[in-house]
């Protein structure tokens, strides 16, 4: 896996856009300053990372409910993603759609979806339809710990497995499906070995080392292109903040919580640590990108406190084609 | 002048489809038993022309439903198989909270031009689970239409419009009708959506109705002109949404009596949305509460003594009229 310099320092960036855009957003949440709720996606940026980092704008994901860092990771614009979390009229979706529904196929991005496991079928159907028009393209559908029980994760993935289909099957496994423990909502630890029902790959990495992500999507994902079908990569993480923004947190300890967010855990003081110890960066350098990251985060709140709402009389805009 | 054919019910739908996959590369059917033809002959020998265009599916009403989501957002086509309205439930979310939503949620950046296409009704003691008239459900989503022909040429018209919108359509075939033969034309032949059709003239009432019911309530008119001299109008409303309001008022502006005939269950059934609009906008019209004929508050039973009890049919459509204009 030749990964150059300037890559990985991409990826550190992208990183530290999503860690800030979500931090961002949970402050001006618990300031009363955002419409509806969030779920934020501290913690487990090195999946989003590591996995958009081996696709272009061509090939599709499918996100969750806590979406906004396979949104960044993708491309997405933290200005024009504010703005549809303050609900303007100048965001992603004009104000309609909201934090869970954020969507930009110019980039590839099929939508956050609000129902747990909805993204895994329609990857496949996008999968279905790259490969039907003979392009190398593959769809990458990320999905939890909780929803791998779903229906839609085993349809999903007997059609595609069985089809062929040029779909990666992402799983940030961070141990909780809601509220419920892994442990409490599924008899297996290691959610990869549902691989072996479909007669697929599957394997199981650190989550939160960014590096390994990349070197197992990149493996996926070649192999998808090739026309080798599907795999399901299973990445163990954590959420640093509770399912939503403002959740009581009542069913993991503080000592868990904090064990994570450690720097040898948490993926970007790890990750900064690597980049130092290899010389691949200097600390000037992280911080400068750390500094621009910060004012590019302030300027797309800006640009959102300042855009203007949606108009009413639009309300219906959208229902079909031709309103 | 076009040419003309007779043509079967179902044999005029699928050939709407194969037209208009033969004009559009984009088009592709999915679903259970769709290379067997369907389960009625919707998609009969369309895999000897179409090989990789009617692909067959896992039973996985949300997977097929979900995979047309998917390809149609990458711009092709899909022609979702549902086989009998009664599965479709399996994959309600699916329906309800993507197809239905996808557009709007996307602040339009996104379109689902899809067919869900599936049969309904009683047929053959097929019983509580295969036998159901589930429209009503899909009339209360925003982002979808939903067309019910009533005859092969309308069915063949009305699929060719469902194939060339851009919007999710749901197409339902009512079993009823499938020994039902009738003159279509041979070439390309389109119809638009959310226009109804008077099937039958009358004056002294209209009855709307949709699929089968259609047939039946013109055997019963021709029945009640020719022994009592009573004139029925029947309005075919071939899609229920977008519902062609306009069209109904005109038929009222003529007879000043609403009948909604379906054979789905008559609560919560669309006719109940019907005649809410109708009552409002067309009230002045009316000399007479509106009525509506529906199935009972059960499921279809599967004895044929009790189905057929369940079952709206001519005697009750012609006992509903004669109760009706007492």
């Amino acid at each position: 896996m030749k990964l150059s310099n300037e890559k990985m320092l991409e990826m550190y960036e992208t990183m530290y856009r999503i860690r800030a855009f979500e931090s961002k957003g949970k402050e001006l949440f618990l300031e009363g300053k955002l419409p509806g709720f969030i779920h934020i996606y501290l913690g487990e940026e090195a999946v989003a990372t590591g996995v958009c980092a081996t696709l272009n704008n061509n090939d599709q994901i499918t996100s969750t409910h806590r979406g906004h860092g396979h949104c960044i990771a993708k491309g997405g614009r933290t200005d024009l993603m504010f703005a549809e979390l303050y609900g303007k009229e100048t965001g992603y979706c004009k104000g309609k759609g909201g934090s869970m529904h954020i969507a930009d196929p110019a980039l590839g991005i099929l939508g956050a979806n609000g129902i747990v496991g909805a993204g895994m079928p329609i990857a496949t159907g996008a999968a279905f339809a790259l490969k039907y028009n003979k392009t190398d393209n593959v769809a990458v559908t990320f999905f939890g710990d909780g929803a791998s029980n779903r229906g839609t994760f085993h349809e999903a993935l007997n059609m595609a497995s069985t089809w062929k289909l040029p779909v990666v099957f992402v799983c940030e496994n961070n141990g909780y499906g809601l509220t419920t423990a892994q442990a409490r909502h599924q008899n297996i630890k290691d959610i990869s070995v549902r691989a072996a029902a479909y007669g697929i790959e599957g394997v199981t990495v650190d989550g939160n080392d960014v590096l390994a992500v990349y070197e197992a999507a990149e493996k996926a994902v070649t192999n998808a292109r090739k026309g080798g079908g599907p795999t399901l990569i299973e990445c163990k993480t954590y959420r640093h903040s509770g399912h939503y923004v403002g959740d009581p947190e009542k069913y993991r300890s503080k000592e868990e919580v904090e064990a994570w967010m450690s720097d040898d855990k948490d993926p970007i003081p790890r990750f900064a640590a690597y980049l130092l110890e290899k010389k691949i960066a200097t600390k000037e350098a992280i911080k400068a990108i750390r500094s621009k990251v910060d004012e590019e985060i302030v300027a797309a709140v800006e640009f959102a406190v300042n855009s203007p709402d949606p108009d009413p009389a639009n309300l219906l805009k959208g229902t079909l084609v031709e309103i | 002048m076009s040419e003309i054919k007779q043509m079967f019910f179902v044999e005029a739908i699928r050939n709407a489809v194969e037209l208009e996959m033969r004009r559009d590369p984009t088009i592709f059917v999915a679903g259970e038993d769709v290379t067997e033809g369907g389960n009625y002959g919707e998609y009969l020998n369309m895999v000897q022309e179409f090989p990789d265009r009617i692909v067959d599916t896992p039973i996985t009403e949300t997977a097929i439903v979900g995979l047309g989501v998917g390809a149609a957002a990458m711009g092709m086509r899909p022609i979702c198989a549902m086989s009998k309205v009664d599965f479709m439930m399996v994959a309600m979310d699916e329906i309800v909270n993507q197809v239905s939503k996808f557009r709007y949620m996307y602040g339009g950046n996104v379109k689902l031009p899809m067919v869900l296409h599936a049969s309904f009704g009683v047929r053959r003691q097929a019983a509580a689970q295969h036998s159901q008239s589930l429209e009503a459900f899909f009339t209360h989503l925003p982002g979808v239409k939903v067309v019910i022909p009533s005859t092969p040429s309308d069915g063949k018209g009305l699929m060719a419009a469902a194939l060339r919108d851009d919007n999710p359509v749901v197409f339902m075939q009512n079993l009823r009708l499938l020994p039902t033969k009738g003159d279509a034309p041979v070439g390309e032949h389109i119809l638009p959506l959310g226009k109804c059709d008077v099937k039958r003239d009358g004056k002294d009432l209209t009855i709307v109705a949709w699929g089968g019911c259609v047939q039946e309530s013109i055997a019963v008119a021709d029945k009640l002109e020719k022994e009592q001299g009573i004139s029925v109008e029947v309005v075919d409303l071939r899609t229920l949404i977008p519902l062609d309001l306009d069209g109904i008022l005109k038929s009222l502006e003529k007879t000043g009596r609403l009948m909604i005939v379906h054979e789905a269950i008559q609560q919560s059934g669309f006719g109940a949305e019907i005649a809410a609009q109708v009552a409002d906008a067309g009230f002045d019209l009316l000399d007479a509460p509106i009525k509506r004929l529906g199935a009972p508050l059960c499921p279809v039973p599967s004895s044929p003594i009790l189905e057929a009890a369940y079952l709206v049919d001519q005697a009750k459509i012609e006992a509903a009229i004669l109760g009706f204009l007492r």
